[in-house]
């Protein structure tokens, strides 16, 4: 494989980007206690894909994410967001209503359906930004070709 | 209640043709022509029984001046029967149309997203979930416009995404304004707070917001982008730009914030007065030197755009009456022109009235409809135009601006002028044209309903049925900051 970045950026990728998933999934996780969410960890997630793309080239990244399975989780995480929003109208009466527990203040699985929600929120952005820089990557064109 | 499924329903359908539908064009139009059909029986259903109510749907049960709030009172839900009537024509138009340029399911998520974005606009009470939901609308327009992928389509579509962008800004400018001198973002309740405040609030965020849905709803000077969007989108796309899109995003806006908002203030009003009749004339004649069809038209709902926001401007209950009537017939005639436009394109392959000729025998259904289209945009008495445009001149007249209805008097002259023009090169020239590509049924049906309906809702007018379809609306928009009442105080 001789696409992609020197040896050096690949091992440094190697061993940064599962910080870097780790981070993200760390302010995903935390959006209803501190700040940040599913915007915020959704984007830093994009950002360790896109280091990979980077480093490796892109028939490497293809193999190693299965990209076609991506794009189906990207379109469903969409289609979940509006599902927790429809379970707060068949528990709660209302669209969005906060139907689980809200547990107590400052816990990790606290705020009912708030963490459910950044980790879709989170899935749905890291896919999405990652998809749309794949393929302006995959996209090439010469001079003067519209197409 | 039944307000979240207009926003829930169209997301869903998107989201669902992106996942399942994937491969399947025919999946995706079952799901879109299914979904948009339902909304429109249940805002069929929900219209009449609204007059003077006002159901406000708390989302997430939460409590109003914290949570956001949908907000449907008759205004809103005329709308949401303008958009889907028009969305259901469209999808049925599409569905031929889309077979010749080239099917893709992508085009049927992308028209359920812009009609979220729409219903979105019209239903809500918070004016930052205003620019959200016209957001999703505007992207989804932007990518639709460019749907052909022709270099034209793209300059078009990088032009109005340009304006469109500049637009938002100057909205969210407006929205800061608001927000930082009221604290809340609840329509309802920075109505209720901006009488205590200093009026220089309401003329810095008004100017910013009449500029920034202004550019929306393509008044006379933010109009620049409007031809060329609105000629290159695909031709049922074209329609619902036209028709619909520059309402829901632009002139119920204007109107929800200037009258509902701000309680029309005398400065807008005099403004808006000013710009309508601008647009009208300039519109008109920018038109009648057009001979890219696609493009006449595209610069008549310039034109068509100044009568209602004439008539907002007068301000009259009968000036409301008279712009609220036009914007319907408006969404009816213009889409059904576009229509017309886009089976000549697919069969003749052009957009040229020099090159079009006798079509009566080739395509007897779009010329026949375009006549009826025609004479109602030109105001000619049995169809739906000519009463909308009375009721404004006379509007006018009665408001002491004998120069205004003169302007708007001259205005349709000019219009029937070039829809003359129209019919005489585009549709019964003297060049007979026997041989040309068939046209689709869906296309044919598209045209026949709204040309019938373009006839029917001249009885719209008629006592008895005024009073149930129009009148509700005109006392939402009359009854200025009443709203606060009807929102807040329940």
């Amino acid at each position: 494989m001789n696409s992609g970045m020197t040896i050096i950026v690949k091992t440094v990728t190697r061993i940064t980007v599962w910080m870097i998933l780790l981070y993200g999934i760390y302010i995903i996780l935390h959006g209803h206690l501190t700040p940040g969410g599913g915007f915020a960890g959704g984007v830093v997630l994009a950002l360790a894909l896109l280091n990979v793309l980077l480093a490796y080239g892109r028939s490497y990244t293809f193999q190693w994410l299965r990209l076609p399975w991506l794009e189906h989780v990207e379109s469903a995480s969409a289609l979940l967001y509006l599902v927790v929003g429809l379970l707060g109208i068949l528990w709660g009466g209302t669209f969005f209503y906060n139907f689980i527990s809200k547990g107590s203040l400052y816990h990790l699985l606290s705020a009912g359906t708030l963490p459910i929600l950044n980790i879709i929120i989170g899935l749905k952005v890291a896919l999405s930004l990652f998809l749309v820089v794949w393929v302006l990557a995959e996209a090439r064109t010469s001079k003067g070709d519209a197409a | 209640m039944m307000h979240p499924y207009f926003i829930i329903i169209p997301l869903c359908t998107a989201f669902l043709i992106t996942f399942i539908a994937g491969k399947n064009d025919r999946i995706a139009i079952v799901l879109s022509l299914l979904a948009t059909s339902i909304m429109l029986a249940i805002a069929l259903v929900i219209y009449p029984g609204l007059n003077d109510r006002c159901l406000v749907y708390e989302m997430g049960n939460w409590p109003l001046p914290f949570g956001i709030a949908l907000v449907l009172d008759s205004f809103s839900g005329f709308m949401l029967v303008v958009v889907l009537l028009l969305a259901v024509t469209s999808l049925l138009y599409s569905m031929p149309y889309l077979e010749m340029v080239g099917r893709d399911w992508k085009y049927y998520a992308l028209f359920m997203l812009m009609l979220a974005g729409m219903c979105g606009v019209v239903l809500t009470g918070d004016i930052f979930n205003l620019f959200v939901f016209m957001e999703i609308g505007l992207l989804a327009a932007f990518a639709l416009v460019a749907f052909g992928c022709q270099a034209e389509e793209y300059e078009a579509s990088f032009k109005y995404a340009v304006m469109g962008t500049v637009s938002s800004t100057l909205i969210l400018f407006g929205i800061a304004i608001l927000y930082s001198s009221t604290s809340t973002l609840t329509m309802a309740k920075i109505a209720a707070l901006l009488p205590d405040l200093s009026p220089k609030v309401v003329w810095g965020a008004g100017a910013l917001l009449l500029a920034g849905f202004g550019l929306k709803s393509a008044i006379m000077p933010f109009h620049a982008w409007l031809p060329d969007a609105h000629s290159s989108a695909p031709a049922p796309i074209s329609a619902m730009l036209s028709g619909v899109l520059i309402k829901a995003l632009g002139i119920y806006v204007l109107v929800r914030l200037f009258y509902n908002v701000f309680g029309a203030p005398q400065l807008f009003m005099q403004i808006f007065v000013l710009l309508g009749l601008l647009s009208i004339i300039i519109g008109v004649l920018l038109a009648i030197a057009q001979w890219d069809m696609k493009r006449l038209l595209a610069y008549h709902s310039i034109s068509q755009v100044g009568y209602i926001i004439l008539g907002i401007g007068l301000g009259t209950p009968l000036a409301i009456l008279g712009a609220v009537y036009h914007l319907f017939n408006h969404a009816l005639f213009k889409g059904l022109l576009f229509y017309n436009a886009g089976a000549v394109e697919v069969a003749l392959g052009t957009r040229n009235l020099k090159r079009m000729g006798n079509l009566i025998r080739a395509l007897p259904i779009a010329s026949h409809t375009s006549m009826v289209a025609s004479l109602s945009i030109a105001g000619i008495p049995p169809f739906n135009g000519f009463f909308s445009k009375l009721i404004i001149i006379i509007a006018a007249i009665q408001a002491d601006r004998p120069i205004a209805a003169l302007i708007a008097m001259i205005g349709s002259i000019l219009t029937l002028a070039s829809f003359m023009k129209v019919q005489r090169y585009g549709f019964r020239g003297e060049r007979a044209i026997d041989k040309v590509m068939p046209v689709g049924w869906g296309m044919n049906a598209a045209m026949i309903i709204l040309a019938l309906l373009c006839v029917l809702s001249s009885l719209m007018i008629v006592p008895g049925i005024k009073e149930i379809v129009l009148d509700p609306v005109v006392t939402v928009i009359a009854g200025k900051t009443h709203y606060i009442q009807l929102v807040l105080g329940r």
